[in-house]
Protein backbone atom coordinates (compact mmCIF):
# COMPACT_ATOMS: atom_id res chain seq x y z
CA UNK A 1 0.00 0.00 0.00
CA UNK A 2 1.24 3.73 -0.59
CA UNK A 3 1.93 5.83 2.08
CA UNK A 4 -1.07 8.27 0.67
CA UNK A 5 -3.83 4.84 0.39
CA UNK A 6 -2.49 4.23 3.67
CA UNK A 7 -2.85 7.48 5.66
CA UNK A 8 -6.20 8.10 4.05
CA UNK A 9 -7.67 4.82 5.10
CA UNK A 10 -5.43 5.29 8.59
CA UNK A 11 -7.87 8.89 9.18
CA UNK A 12 -11.11 6.35 7.46
CA UNK A 13 -10.17 4.20 10.46
CA UNK A 14 -9.31 6.42 13.62
CA UNK A 15 -12.90 8.65 12.86
CA UNK A 16 -15.19 6.16 12.59
CA UNK A 17 -15.42 5.48 17.04
CA UNK A 18 -16.55 9.14 16.24
CA UNK A 19 -19.45 8.20 13.89
CA UNK A 20 -21.21 6.64 16.44
CA UNK A 21 -23.12 9.58 17.60
CA UNK A 22 -22.91 11.40 13.78
CA UNK A 23 -25.07 8.47 12.14
CA UNK A 24 -28.25 8.86 14.97
CA UNK A 25 -27.41 12.74 15.16
CA UNK A 26 -27.50 13.11 10.70
CA UNK A 27 -30.84 10.96 11.19
CA UNK A 28 -32.49 13.41 13.49
CA UNK A 29 -31.19 16.40 11.25
CA UNK A 30 -32.82 15.27 8.88
CA UNK A 31 -35.97 13.98 10.18
CA UNK A 32 -36.59 17.58 12.48
CA UNK A 33 -35.99 19.51 9.22
CA UNK A 34 -38.77 17.57 7.62
CA UNK A 35 -41.34 18.14 11.11
CA UNK A 36 -39.97 22.19 11.22
CA UNK A 37 -41.65 22.15 7.69
CA UNK A 38 -38.93 22.90 5.38
CA UNK A 39 -38.66 19.74 2.92
CA UNK A 40 -36.40 17.47 1.76
CA UNK A 41 -34.39 19.78 -0.79
CA UNK A 42 -33.70 22.60 2.05
CA UNK A 43 -33.44 20.14 4.82
CA UNK A 44 -30.48 18.23 2.77
CA UNK A 45 -29.24 21.48 0.93
CA UNK A 46 -27.47 22.38 4.37
CA UNK A 47 -26.14 18.92 4.22
CA UNK A 48 -23.95 19.80 1.90
CA UNK A 49 -23.82 23.75 1.65
CA UNK A 50 -23.31 24.29 5.45
CA UNK A 51 -21.97 20.43 6.53
CA UNK A 52 -22.08 21.40 10.33
CA UNK A 53 -24.40 19.65 12.23
CA UNK A 54 -24.47 22.22 15.10
CA UNK A 55 -24.71 25.12 12.69
CA UNK A 56 -27.43 23.90 10.53
CA UNK A 57 -29.95 23.09 13.49
CA UNK A 58 -28.94 26.15 15.10
CA UNK A 59 -29.96 27.19 11.55
CA UNK A 60 -33.93 25.25 11.36
CA UNK A 61 -34.32 26.16 15.09
CA UNK A 62 -34.10 30.05 14.68
CA UNK A 63 -36.27 30.55 11.75
CA UNK A 64 -38.82 27.85 12.53
CA UNK A 65 -39.14 30.30 15.66
CA UNK A 66 -39.94 33.02 13.47
CA UNK A 67 -36.35 34.50 13.63
CA UNK A 68 -34.74 36.69 11.08
CA UNK A 69 -32.71 35.43 8.42
CA UNK A 70 -30.18 37.82 9.47
CA UNK A 71 -30.20 36.38 12.97
CA UNK A 72 -30.27 32.89 11.98
CA UNK A 73 -26.95 33.59 9.36
CA UNK A 74 -25.51 35.07 12.28
CA UNK A 75 -25.94 32.85 14.79
CA UNK A 76 -25.49 30.06 12.80
CA UNK A 77 -22.44 31.60 11.57
CA UNK A 78 -20.71 32.38 15.10
CA UNK A 79 -21.73 28.81 16.26
CA UNK A 80 -19.11 28.01 13.56
CA UNK A 81 -16.42 30.06 14.33
CA UNK A 82 -14.56 27.75 16.33
CA UNK A 83 -13.00 26.22 13.21
CA UNK A 84 -11.00 29.42 12.97
CA UNK A 85 -9.14 27.98 15.97
CA UNK A 86 -9.12 24.85 14.40
CA UNK A 87 -7.72 26.03 11.06
CA UNK A 88 -4.95 27.65 12.92
CA UNK A 89 -3.60 24.62 14.28
CA UNK A 90 -3.63 22.63 11.24
CA UNK A 91 -2.16 25.50 8.49
CA UNK A 92 1.30 24.71 10.54
CA UNK A 93 1.21 21.46 9.39
CA UNK A 94 -0.88 22.05 6.09
CA UNK A 95 0.92 25.26 4.55
CA UNK A 96 2.77 23.51 2.25
CA UNK A 97 0.09 22.42 0.38
CA UNK A 98 -1.34 24.02 -2.82
CA UNK A 99 -4.61 26.10 -3.01
CA UNK A 100 -6.61 23.25 -4.19
CA UNK A 101 -5.56 21.32 -1.21
CA UNK A 102 -5.98 24.09 1.41
CA UNK A 103 -9.37 24.70 -0.34
CA UNK A 104 -10.74 21.48 -0.76
CA UNK A 105 -9.72 20.05 2.34
CA UNK A 106 -10.94 23.34 4.44
CA UNK A 107 -14.21 22.07 3.27
CA UNK A 108 -13.64 18.63 5.34
CA UNK A 109 -12.68 20.44 8.64
CA UNK A 110 -15.03 19.43 11.18
CA UNK A 111 -14.82 19.07 14.60
CA UNK A 112 -13.95 15.19 14.56
CA UNK A 113 -11.72 15.48 11.52
CA UNK A 114 -9.21 18.11 13.32
CA UNK A 115 -9.58 16.22 16.81
CA UNK A 116 -7.97 12.96 14.79
CA UNK A 117 -6.18 15.26 12.23
CA UNK A 118 -3.87 17.17 15.07
CA UNK A 119 -3.31 14.14 16.78
CA UNK A 120 -1.88 12.69 13.53
CA UNK A 121 0.02 16.25 12.73
CA UNK A 122 1.77 16.17 15.80
CA UNK A 123 2.91 12.81 15.80
CA UNK A 124 3.94 12.94 12.26
CA UNK A 125 4.91 16.40 11.64
CA UNK A 126 7.37 15.12 9.09
CA UNK A 127 5.14 12.62 6.66
CA UNK A 128 5.05 14.09 3.58
CA UNK A 129 1.45 13.04 2.74
CA UNK A 130 0.46 13.86 6.16
CA UNK A 131 -3.15 15.24 4.64
CA UNK A 132 -4.47 12.36 3.47
CA UNK A 133 -5.06 11.70 6.55
CA UNK A 134 -6.95 14.39 7.29
CA UNK A 135 -8.89 13.63 3.92
CA UNK A 136 -9.50 10.65 4.84
CA UNK A 137 -11.37 11.34 8.44
CA UNK A 138 -12.78 13.98 6.41
CA UNK A 139 -14.61 11.91 3.36
CA UNK A 140 -15.78 9.51 5.90
CA UNK A 141 -17.55 12.21 8.18
CA UNK A 142 -18.89 13.84 4.78
CA UNK A 143 -19.99 10.89 3.47
CA UNK A 144 -21.53 9.44 6.75
CA UNK A 145 -23.40 12.74 7.18
CA UNK A 146 -25.12 12.81 3.32
CA UNK A 147 -26.61 9.50 4.01
CA UNK A 148 -28.16 9.90 7.41
CA UNK A 149 -29.75 13.01 6.84
CA UNK A 150 -31.18 11.34 3.78
CA UNK A 151 -32.34 8.33 5.71
CA UNK A 152 -33.87 11.31 8.59
CA UNK A 153 -35.54 12.87 5.50
CA UNK A 154 -37.26 9.55 3.84
CA UNK A 155 -37.77 7.65 7.17
CA UNK A 156 -38.37 10.43 9.37
CA UNK A 157 -38.19 9.85 13.30
CA UNK A 158 -36.89 6.64 13.37
CA UNK A 159 -34.47 7.33 16.11
CA UNK A 160 -36.15 6.41 19.57
CA UNK A 161 -36.11 9.66 22.06
CA UNK A 162 -35.85 7.14 24.63
CA UNK A 163 -32.71 6.28 24.18
CA UNK A 164 -31.44 9.90 24.67
CA UNK A 165 -28.76 9.58 21.93
CA UNK A 166 -28.17 12.81 21.53
CA UNK A 167 -26.21 12.35 24.89
CA UNK A 168 -23.37 10.27 22.73
CA UNK A 169 -21.93 13.86 21.03
CA UNK A 170 -20.87 15.27 24.67
CA UNK A 171 -19.20 11.58 25.09
CA UNK A 172 -17.75 11.91 21.84
CA UNK A 173 -16.31 14.72 22.69
CA UNK A 174 -15.07 14.13 26.11
CA UNK A 175 -13.88 10.96 25.19
CA UNK A 176 -11.07 12.87 22.45
CA UNK A 177 -10.14 14.83 25.73
CA UNK A 178 -9.32 11.63 27.96
CA UNK A 179 -5.96 11.77 27.32
CA UNK A 180 -5.70 15.10 28.14
CA UNK A 181 -7.29 14.80 32.01
CA UNK A 182 -3.72 13.58 32.87
CA UNK A 183 -2.07 16.94 32.13
CA UNK A 184 -2.69 19.83 34.56
CA UNK A 185 -2.37 22.58 32.49
CA UNK A 186 -5.05 21.10 30.05
CA UNK A 187 -7.21 20.34 33.15
CA UNK A 188 -7.55 23.80 33.96
CA UNK A 189 -7.97 25.25 30.00
CA UNK A 190 -11.11 22.08 30.66
CA UNK A 191 -12.21 23.99 33.39
CA UNK A 192 -12.32 27.25 32.80
CA UNK A 193 -13.92 26.60 29.07
CA UNK A 194 -16.57 24.45 30.73
CA UNK A 195 -17.62 26.30 33.22
CA UNK A 196 -17.57 29.69 31.26
CA UNK A 197 -20.08 27.72 28.98
CA UNK A 198 -22.66 27.32 31.31
CA UNK A 199 -22.38 30.98 33.00
CA UNK A 200 -22.26 32.63 28.94
CA UNK A 201 -25.14 29.68 27.55
CA UNK A 202 -27.36 32.56 26.94
CA UNK A 203 -24.76 34.99 25.67
CA UNK A 204 -26.54 36.54 22.27
CA UNK A 205 -26.27 34.29 18.98
CA UNK A 206 -25.20 31.56 20.61
CA UNK A 207 -21.65 32.97 20.94
CA UNK A 208 -20.82 30.40 24.58
CA UNK A 209 -18.73 28.30 22.50
CA UNK A 210 -16.09 30.55 21.01
CA UNK A 211 -16.66 33.13 24.17
CA UNK A 212 -15.59 29.93 26.23
CA UNK A 213 -12.87 28.88 24.14
CA UNK A 214 -11.19 32.92 23.95
CA UNK A 215 -11.54 33.23 27.61
CA UNK A 216 -10.32 29.94 28.78
CA UNK A 217 -7.01 30.40 25.78
CA UNK A 218 -6.60 33.44 27.45
CA UNK A 219 -6.21 32.19 31.07
CA UNK A 220 -3.51 29.79 30.02
CA UNK A 221 -1.98 32.51 28.13
CA UNK A 222 -2.00 34.43 31.88
CA UNK A 223 -0.84 31.79 33.55
CA UNK A 224 2.03 30.74 31.44
CA UNK A 225 3.43 34.43 31.56
CA UNK A 226 2.92 34.27 34.98
CA UNK A 227 5.12 30.98 35.70
CA UNK A 228 7.80 32.13 33.37
CA UNK A 229 7.61 35.39 35.98
CA UNK A 230 8.68 33.39 38.68
CA UNK B 1 -35.12 36.45 2.51
CA UNK B 2 -35.08 33.51 0.79
CA UNK B 3 -34.22 30.76 2.48
CA UNK B 4 -32.04 29.56 -0.42
CA UNK B 5 -30.40 32.32 -0.07
CA UNK B 6 -30.05 32.41 3.88
CA UNK B 7 -28.74 28.94 2.92
CA UNK B 8 -25.94 29.81 0.69
CA UNK B 9 -25.00 33.41 3.14
CA UNK B 10 -24.97 30.82 5.78
CA UNK B 11 -22.93 28.36 3.87
CA UNK B 12 -20.14 30.06 2.85
CA UNK B 13 -19.54 32.33 5.81
CA UNK B 14 -19.41 28.48 7.62
CA UNK B 15 -17.08 27.77 4.96
CA UNK B 16 -15.12 30.98 5.05
CA UNK B 17 -14.36 30.40 9.11
CA UNK B 18 -12.97 26.46 8.03
CA UNK B 19 -10.44 28.31 5.32
CA UNK B 20 -10.14 31.58 6.77
CA UNK B 21 -6.77 30.24 9.17
CA UNK B 22 -5.90 28.01 6.68
CA UNK B 23 -5.14 30.74 3.83
CA UNK B 24 -4.46 33.38 5.63
CA UNK B 25 -1.79 31.93 8.45
CA UNK B 26 1.50 32.07 7.92
CA UNK B 27 2.77 29.66 10.64
CA UNK B 28 6.24 30.47 10.09
CA UNK B 29 5.45 33.43 11.71
CA UNK B 30 3.75 32.49 14.35
CA UNK B 31 5.84 32.45 17.35
CA UNK B 32 6.58 29.67 19.65
CA UNK B 33 4.26 31.40 22.33
CA UNK B 34 1.17 31.33 20.05
CA UNK B 35 1.88 28.14 18.89
CA UNK B 36 1.82 26.92 22.90
CA UNK B 37 -1.26 28.26 23.04
CA UNK B 38 -2.79 26.76 19.93
CA UNK B 39 -1.86 23.20 21.39
CA UNK B 40 -4.81 23.63 23.63
CA UNK B 41 -7.05 24.37 21.36
CA UNK B 42 -9.12 21.08 21.69
CA UNK B 43 -8.86 21.43 25.22
CA UNK B 44 -10.20 25.35 25.16
CA UNK B 45 -12.84 24.11 22.71
CA UNK B 46 -14.61 20.69 23.07
CA UNK B 47 -15.88 21.37 27.04
CA UNK B 48 -17.96 24.05 25.92
CA UNK B 49 -19.82 21.29 23.63
CA UNK B 50 -19.51 19.05 26.29
CA UNK B 51 -20.45 20.89 29.43
CA UNK B 52 -23.61 22.32 28.39
CA UNK B 53 -24.95 19.14 26.96
CA UNK B 54 -24.38 17.02 30.32
CA UNK B 55 -24.80 20.32 32.66
CA UNK B 56 -28.18 21.63 31.32
CA UNK B 57 -31.60 20.34 30.74
CA UNK B 58 -34.02 21.44 28.09
CA UNK B 59 -34.72 24.34 30.08
CA UNK B 60 -31.36 25.61 30.03
CA UNK B 61 -31.37 24.79 34.03
CA UNK B 62 -28.51 23.23 35.90
CA UNK B 63 -29.36 19.47 36.34
CA UNK B 64 -29.77 17.28 39.71
CA UNK B 65 -26.49 15.78 40.81
CA UNK B 66 -28.59 12.47 40.28
CA UNK B 67 -29.22 13.25 36.37
CA UNK B 68 -28.21 10.36 34.02
CA UNK B 69 -26.25 12.83 32.38
CA UNK B 70 -24.34 13.22 35.03
CA UNK B 71 -23.87 9.65 36.16
CA UNK B 72 -22.73 8.71 32.50
CA UNK B 73 -20.56 11.67 32.02
CA UNK B 74 -18.60 10.47 35.69
CA UNK B 75 -18.36 6.73 34.53
CA UNK B 76 -17.20 7.80 30.97
CA UNK B 77 -14.30 9.76 32.69
CA UNK B 78 -13.22 7.02 35.11
CA UNK B 79 -13.49 4.32 32.28
CA UNK B 80 -11.95 6.76 30.18
CA UNK B 81 -9.16 7.79 32.07
CA UNK B 82 -8.19 3.98 33.05
CA UNK B 83 -9.27 2.72 29.00
CA UNK B 84 -7.07 5.46 27.57
CA UNK B 85 -9.83 4.60 24.61
CA UNK B 86 -12.37 6.86 22.32
CA UNK B 87 -15.09 4.13 21.48
CA UNK B 88 -14.55 2.37 25.17
CA UNK B 89 -14.84 5.92 26.66
CA UNK B 90 -17.97 6.89 24.81
CA UNK B 91 -19.72 3.18 24.91
CA UNK B 92 -18.91 3.09 28.94
CA UNK B 93 -21.17 6.48 29.34
CA UNK B 94 -24.13 5.37 26.85
CA UNK B 95 -24.17 2.28 28.77
CA UNK B 96 -24.45 3.67 31.98
CA UNK B 97 -26.94 6.19 31.05
CA UNK B 98 -29.43 3.79 30.04
CA UNK B 99 -28.75 1.56 32.92
CA UNK B 100 -29.95 4.58 34.92
CA UNK B 101 -32.71 5.60 32.42
CA UNK B 102 -33.70 2.03 31.66
CA UNK B 103 -33.65 0.31 35.87
CA UNK B 104 -34.91 3.93 38.16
Amino acid sequence: MSKKTENLFKGFYDVSPLLLPVVPFGIIFGAIGIELGFGPYITYATSIIIFSGASQIVFFQLLSNGASSIIAITSSSVVSTRHLLYGAVVVQYLSKLSLTWKIFLSYLLTDQSFAVSQEFFKKNPNDEYKHYYLLGAGLTLWTIWQITTIIGILLGSIVPDELGLTFTIPLTFLALLINYFRKIDHLFVILISGLSSIIFYDAPFKSYIIISSLLSLTAIFLLIKFKKKI
Amino acid sequence: MNIWISIIIAGIINYLSRLGSVLLIKPERLNENTKKILSYVPSAVFPAIIFPAVFLNESNAIVQINDPKIIGFIVSIIIGYLSKSIITTIISGLLSYWLVIFLF
